[in-house]
């Protein structure tokens, strides 16, 4: 397994934000993490990419417990986070905020080789390379989030609601590349409100209910279940 | 008025855009007979043909000397506030710390009687400024924002009430015949005298030019990538891997070490060192200028610096209606920041980044309404 979480508590607090949750993603897969708004899908992610300390469980990632290290030293190790919405660089341009994805590399040859395959996987981004980032629109912004995760070529990428305030067609085009990534070999752990894509495009998923995960399964079988389609499909 | 304004700005942004696309030489030459003017200025020779330039009710050199140590001081400040975003309230407290070390290692007047020539107490000051900065930073720099912003001023009224009152910092007696900077003429006349101000300032104004030097350096490095992330978003700059903890520190160091120079400088010249010099205002005064100049940008720092240090002194002396403008030159300073918050709130020159920035921020706000 890539990255193993295991009985991982969080607190913001005194509220307790995440009760115990396990999972589990393995190398080559896209994992999705669904639920509703509260649910802690999203402090999830900043518990396994180390913005905010757990307070009992265990982190593991590509076979080292993670669980005390250092945000900054995750991202070394192969663990990189896209945050959502509006976690770029505002002031800096397009270029500079993709050369910020790669800060932790020097391997010059390999961060020149990566920009292209970013600029290729999203043209709009290299239209704008010299534009401020807080210039773009949300749905650029988020293609640069992205893009400069990549940028650092983790092992794993982790998405936090890559689909956020998108208009429907850039949600399939940036799905698409999502699953682009995935393909070249890159494993994903995705945050998402968007359950039906997020459904169709994972292996597999869990589903997060006010903290705790409720179930798990393969995309498909998720995007089957009544249950799940009642409450996060909009289908009874 | 916006009209007024906007032609104001746009002819702003034109210079600037000139200046960047001048060649090389040019910007060289320009920047070289900036450099020289500013060698020449505390001449008599010079400056008497300045028209309203020199200060009427104050020694022009010994001004000189003042408005090129908050120079000092800004672009040090800059670094922290600036570049790493970070609110230092207190910065004039590392000011205290370079000053007061000098003071006690080289005066007569202090207890422990090491008599050290100016020279020596000088890397003393500027090591012991720098450790004082990490000592502060380490506890606060974790937490973010406001925090720092009170702990620093608690900092420097830390630093000011020790000065007062302990028996071993000498309160207002202070410490007196502090060594002046080393030097000889061939005469056997020292260079650094207490008449003339002259060669201070040169000294001081080629310590601004190195200290620039380096801090450019830094901040196109890796360094000032990872400060300029930190300030548009910590977060964000934690997750592409910047050790945000070390470098808030670094940037913090950096400033309290330059501070702490600036202190060595003033104690070297000033002879005596006492309470009366380390008011929370002065703290106030450069954070003002850094923000007035534009901060995150060193040509801004050094510009605020410069103009804020020199308008104060320029007040002296010159009465209106039978006032003293001096005594008033506050009020005039405070209406000059709220019209520049209102108008250009990034400041006269800004960093383009930083311009950006702020366009940003502005977005959010209307988004959140």
């Amino acid at each position: 397994m890539l990255l193993e979480i295991e009985d991982v508590s969080l607190l913001y607090g005194r509220i307790q934000a995440l009760h115990g949750i396990s999972l589990t993603v393995a190398e080559g897969e896209i994992v999705a993490l669904i639920g509703a708004n509260g649910a802690g899908k999203s402090t999830t992610m900043r518990a396994v990419s180390g913005i905010r300390p757990v307070a009992s469980g265990r982190i593991r990632f590509d076979g080292e417990d993670i669980t005390k290290l250092r945000a900054d030293l995750r991202v070394r190790r192969g663990l990189c986070q896209a945050p959502e919405g509006r976690g770029i660089f505002p002031g800096m341009s397009v270029l500079e905020n993709l050369d910020m994805g790669a800060y932790t590399r020097r391997d010059r040859a390999g961060i020149a080789q990566d920009l292209n395959r970013v600029l290729e996987l999203f043209p709009r981004l290299a239209e704008r390379r010299k534009q401020p980032g807080g210039t773009l629109s949300g749905g650029e912004q988020q293609m640069l989030a992205v893009g400069r995760a990549l940028m650092s070529r983790p092992k794993l990428l982790l998405l936090d609601e890559p689909s956020m305030g998108l208009a429907p067609m850039l949600i399939q085009q940036i799905f698409s590349i999502i699953t682009e990534i995935n393909q070249q070999g890159t494993t994903i752990l995705l945050v998402e409100q968007n359950a039906q894509q997020a459904l169709a495009r994972a292996h597999r998923a869990y589903v997060l209910e006010t903290g705790r995960i409720v179930k798990s399964g393969t995309g498909a079988d998720l995007l089957h279940d009544p249950s799940v389609k009642e409450a996060y499909l909009g289908v009874a | 008025m916006t009209t007024v304004l906007e032609r104001v700005r746009s002819g702003r942004e034109a210079a600037g855009e000139r200046w960047r696309s001048a060649p090389r030489w040019v910007r060289w030459a320009l920047l070289i007979a900036v450099i020289a003017f500013f060698y020449a200025l505390p001449n008599r020779e010079f400056y008497q043909y300045l028209g309203p330039i020199p200060t009427p009710g104050a020694n022009f050199t010994q001004v000189m000397f003042t408005v090129s140590i908050y120079v000092l001081l800004a672009v040090g400040l800059n670094i922290v506030v600036g570049f790493a975003g970070l609110l230092d309230l207190g910065y004039f407290g590392f000011f205290a710390v370079g000053a007061y070390t000098v003071a006690v290692l080289t005066s007569p007047s202090s207890d422990l009687k090491t008599l050290w020539p100016w020279l020596l107490a000088v890397p003393v000051a500027i090591a012991l400024t720098m450790v004082s900065g990490v000592m502060l930073g380490t506890p606060t720099l974790r937490l973010r924002g406001d925090y720092l912003a009170l702990v620093t001023l608690g900092f420097a009224e830390m630093i000011r009430i020790a000065a007062v009152s302990s028996e071993f910092l000498k309160g207002q007696r202070g410490f007196n015949q502090i060594p002046h900077p080393p030097g000889q003429y061939a005469d056997g006349r020292p260079v650094f005298g207490v008449l003339d101000a002259r060669p201070y300032y040169w000294l001081v104004l080629t310590l601004i030019i190195l200290v620039v030097i380096g801090v450019r350096n830094l901040t196109n490095s890796r360094v000032g990538r990872a400060w300029i992330s930190i300030r548009e978003d910590e977060d964000a700059a934690q997750l592409m891997g910047v050790p945000t903890f070390k470098f808030k520190l670094w940037a913090f160091a950096a400033g309290a070490a330059i501070a702490g120079l600036a202190g060595a400088l003033f104690a070297g010249k000033q002879n005596f060192v006492n309470s009366q010099n380390f008011e929370l205002l002065n703290s106030i005064i450069i954070l003002a200028a850094v923000i007035f100049g534009g901060s995150g940008n060193i040509v801004g720092a050094i510009v605020g610096g410069g103009l804020v240090a020199y308008m104060i002194e320029r007040f002296r002396g010159i009465e209106l209606f039978g006032v003293e403008l001096y005594e008033y030159r506050f009020l005039f300073f405070g209406v000059v920041l709220v019209v520049m918050m209102i108008f250009r709130p990034e400041g006269l020159i800004p960093n383009r980044r930083r311009a950006a920035e702020f366009k940003d921020r502005r977005k959010e706000v209307t988004v959140g309404e």
